[in-house]
């Protein structure tokens, strides 16, 4: 569904991305797992089009992001990013709700205002969204009422509330206490159930073991190894064993 | 000289109906002011912020210009100055009002560019994440919160505002200050000065008092 095919990104001489393949199939949940500044951020940012990559191509069901030519990558027109844009949906470690605007409307906002969805529709979504994430008593408060972790299962709730095909998350509980970081994984657990396709940067290696069909181990740009739950944590490669912790 | 009327009533009444006649054109060129530079200063914010330098330079130099200068300089050129530039006779009054709108455009330009740039890049990212267009970006997640930053550094503006009024008395433009110069130099007593202070103070308690129901009314998250 997604596929991303030897991208590469530098800031300045630093290169983050490193030739880099990946596939995603519709359903699957993959986990990115890695050391700090291995570029799995930027990988998802890029996915995102927060960052255009420098070569490489990029392709959402076909459609292309950008294509590599002439040694680099050339982005396709602003319609089609925007398409491509509205397909996908992503959660940021410190939730980036909008401040001024109440959880109801930070929710249903963009289906109103980007989507053009009739707004009683998209309240009737948003309220359902929100009673599936267990929020439905916080409609009305403001986003600097909330704790952490019901922050960021407003900020899933205002993603799925686009209704996206595909759903990355940036390490979405590393901002979150120990006791409260389950609130947020049971959310995406469930959505795996409905089989919702995901790409999840996280620390949480249990949870990745747990709930996705293949972890990526990235380091230094690129992918070092990538496999089943199983597969991965009883690896044969040294470096893995090692940032694992086997 | 100075202390003559305090006990005459009808005289005091007088010079206190004189001075009030000059205050609708104080608050006009007040309201005028700040109804055109705030949503200029907006653009000029968002034109010094451009990545492109052929729009950011010369935007910044028009900044400089504005806040190096004094305003009543400005006044005085734009008085002189328009009347030839244009090809149809500009009157007085929208020639100081045009020099009064660029000037606190330009302040305003710097207000806003700081309250925009103190919003996090990550509401920024939200917006395009969600789909939202640059504008939409802009106008439905920026500016809002931008507003909020700058309500302190608007108020005092505002409040500058008012008291910068007074310079078009440069021009003959007959507003309140004017007409308390006239009246000093008719009745050769201070009083009319006295008064026109307890106008400026009472316009400004107002504005003031208006200011203070703005940041309330966003103070709500
Ligand atoms: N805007 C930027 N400008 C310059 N360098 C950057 C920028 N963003 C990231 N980097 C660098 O790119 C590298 C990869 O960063 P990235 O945030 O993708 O890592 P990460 O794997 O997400 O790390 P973490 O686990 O700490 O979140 C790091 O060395 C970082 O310093
Ligand atoms: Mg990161």
């Amino acid at each position: 569904m997604l596929t991303a095919d030897h991208i590469t990104k530098h800031y300045g001489h630093l290169c983050v991305i490193n030739n880099l393949s990946l596939c995603i199939a519709k359903g699957e949940v993959v986990a990115i797992i890695g050391p700090s500044g291995s570029g799995k951020s930027t990988l998802l940012r890029c996915l995102n089009q927060l960052e255009k990559i420098d070569d490489g191509t990029i392709a959402l069901d076909g459609m292309f992001l950008c294509r590599s030519a002439e040694g680099r990558a050339q982005y396709t027109q602003a319609a089609i990013l925007r398409k491509i844009t509205l397909r996908m949906g992503m959660v940021f470690q410190s939730y980036h709700l909008f401040p001024h605007m109440n959880v109801i409307t930070n929710i249903t906002d963009a289906p109103i205002h980007v989507k053009r969805m009739p707004a009683a529709k998209a309240l009737k979504l948003g309220k359902e969204l929100l009673e599936r994430v267990g929020l439905s008593d916080k409609a009305q408060a403001y986003p600097h009422q909330l704790s952490g972790g019901q922050a960021q299962r407003v900020a899933i709730a205002r993603a799925l509330c686009m209704e996206p095909e595909i759903l990355c998350f940036d390490e979405p509980t590393s901002a979150l206490d120990p006791e409260i970081t389950n609130e947020v994984l049971s959310v995406i657990r469930d959505l795996a159930k409905e089989q919702m396709t995901m790409l999840v940067v996280t620390h949480e290696m249990g949870f990745a073991r747990e709930v996705s069909h293949r972890i990526i181990f990235m380091e230094n740009g690129g992918i070092v190894e990538q496999g089943s739950p199983a597969s991965v944590f009883s690896s044969a490669n040294p470096r893995t064993r090692q940032f694992i912790g086997f | 000289m100075l202390i003559k009327f305090f006990n005459d009533p009808e005289r005091l009444w007088k010079l206190v109906t004189l001075l009030t006649s000059g205050v609708g054109t104080t608050c006009a060129i007040f309201a005028l002011t700040l109804l055109l530079s705030a949503p200029l200063g907006i653009l000029a914010a968002l034109a010094r912020m451009s990545k492109h330098t052929a729009v950011r330079g010369p935007v910044i130099f028009y900044i400089y210009i504005m806040r190096s200068t004094p305003l009543m300089l400005q006044i005085v050129c734009f008085y002189y100055l328009l009347p030839q530039l244009l090809p149809f006779r500009a009157n007085p009054f929208g020639t100081v009002i045009f020099a009064f709108v660029i000037n606190y455009a330009a302040y305003f330009a710097e207000i806003f560019r700081g309250g925009i740039q103190a919003i996090p890049v990550g509401q920024r990212e939200a917006g395009h994440v969600l789909g939202y267009e640059r504008t939409q970006v802009f106008m439905r997640i920026i500016l809002p919160q931008a507003i909020k930053n700058v309500m302190p550094a608007v108020t005092n503006e505002v409040i500058t505002l008012v008291k910068d009024t007074a310079l078009a008395s440069t021009v003959a433009i007959t507003e309140i200050m004017i007409i308390a110069k006239q009246q000093v130099s008719v009745s050769s007593s201070v009083e009319p000065f006295l008064l026109a202070m307890i106008l400026y103070m009472i316009l400004n308690g107002i504005a003031g008092q208006f200011c203070k129901l703005a940041e309330k009314r966003l103070g709500y998250y």
